[in-house]
């Protein structure tokens, strides 16, 4: 029997899913956000809904990750992370944590993650995220995207300043992790539409609900 | 005649609750309500195998074999399960489950009408998922 197992690689899995133009899948999103900032008026509600946005794409997006990328267990996942790590010198924003998601998982590290978040960025943006900064406690970590598909076009009004324009992807980030038992918190510390040089999201572990019976409804 | 039967196949949402149930010609085909108590309790039954692991790091049971049918178990790392009743000495079921979980991602998960863990009404999901196992059959015939 072939190895069901065998984890793909970040690019091998964005090459297995479908695709759009980028430029209907930006524009469509700049127009959700218009749309939004329309009906909720407040920027911060707009942040809110976007964020909600994202956390109930990545409850479903998880499994086509987990699907896909055969990631499926521990013993596996540490051996490929290495090998992820080693070959995906870049890393995209949303492969690369759905991977690590996995890894935390069943690790209980939250360090295992920098390797595998890299691919869930590449599997469905198509860019490349890098993880970096670990705090000392291993539960905290930032994934550093140097280029962005939602944001071309973009340029921030006077009047949106507190807008977070890609508050959806940290919502999916959130949404994923949390469909395997990670509750995490992500808030946007570089943002490029803000004159920084790059996209960071700091991803925060605060609580691992155990796998364990029985699941509980309120979790 | 090496035709391998696939009798039923169930799917489990996390919290044991029966989201989808397909029968394809078991003897005696169960109603709603037997359905449903049958995947809860096999919900449970999948938890205590985990509790009576020696080792930590179980993940349940894959294989129930009785004396006239195997039932194969998928549990995603999300916590649905797939199993499938089927012939015994039935190959390749572990395949024949994945492909059903990414079918699950493809036309359940992506539909926005789908309520998270509710019961699967997708046509495009039954549809895909009739062609998977007649396609199953035929592969096991071929051998």
């Amino acid at each position: 029997m072939p190895p069901l197992t065998t984890p793909k690689s970040g690019d091998a899995l964005f090459a297995s899913v479908e695709r759009v133009n980028a430029e209907l899948f930006t524009l469509t999103y700049g127009a959700i956000v218009r749309q939004l900032l329309t009906d909720l008026e407040e920027v911060e509600e707009v942040n809110k809904q976007l964020d909600q946005m994202g956390y109930n794409i990545g409850t479903r997006l998880v499994d086509e990750f987990l699907a896909k990328s055969n990631v499926s267990n521990c013993a596996d996942f540490k051996e490929t992370a290495d090998t992820i790590a080693k070959t995906l010198s870049y890393v995209c924003p949303v492969i690369a944590f759905f991977t690590a998601t996995v890894a935390m998982h069943h690790s209980g590290t939250f360090h295992a993650l920098s390797s595998a978040n890299s691919l869930g960025f590449k599997m469905f943006l198509g860019v490349t995220a890098t993880v970096t900064n670990w705090d000392a406690e291993g539960t905290t970590c930032s994934f550093v995207l140097e280029d962005n598909p939602l944001v071309d076009f973009v340029e921030l009004p006077d009047t949106c300043q507190g807008l977070q324009y890609c508050n959806v992807l940290s919502g999916v980030i959130r949404g994923a992790l949390e469909m395997v038992s990670m509750k995490t918190e992500v808030t946007w510390v570089r943002d490029m539409l803000r004159g920084d040089d790059a996209y960071e999201m700091r991803v925060k572990l605060t609580k691992q609900v155990p796998e364990e019976y029985p699941y509980k409804d309120d979790d | 005649m090496g035709t391998v039967a696939i009798y039923s196949l169930f799917i489990i949402n996390k919290s044991g609750g029966l989201i989808y149930y397909k029968d394809y010609g078991s003897a005696g085909r169960m109603d709603t309500n037997d359905s449903l108590r049958l995947a809860s309790l096999w919900h449970s039954m999948h938890a205590i195998s985990q509790q009576l692991s020696p080792t930590t790091g179980c993940t349940g049971i894959d294989l129930l074999q009785a004396h006239n049918f195997d039932l194969h178990c998928f549990q995603s790392l999300t916590g649905t399960k797939f199993f499938v009743v089927c012939e015994t000495g039935a190959q390749n079921m572990e395949i024949l489950l994945k492909t059903i979980y990414e079918l699950y991602t493809e036309f359940v998960l992506k539909n926005p009408f789908y309520e998270m863990e509710m019961p699967i009404r997708c046509e495009l999901f039954d549809l895909n998922l009739a062609q998977v196992i007649q396609k199953d059959r035929v592969a096991l015939l071929g051998r």
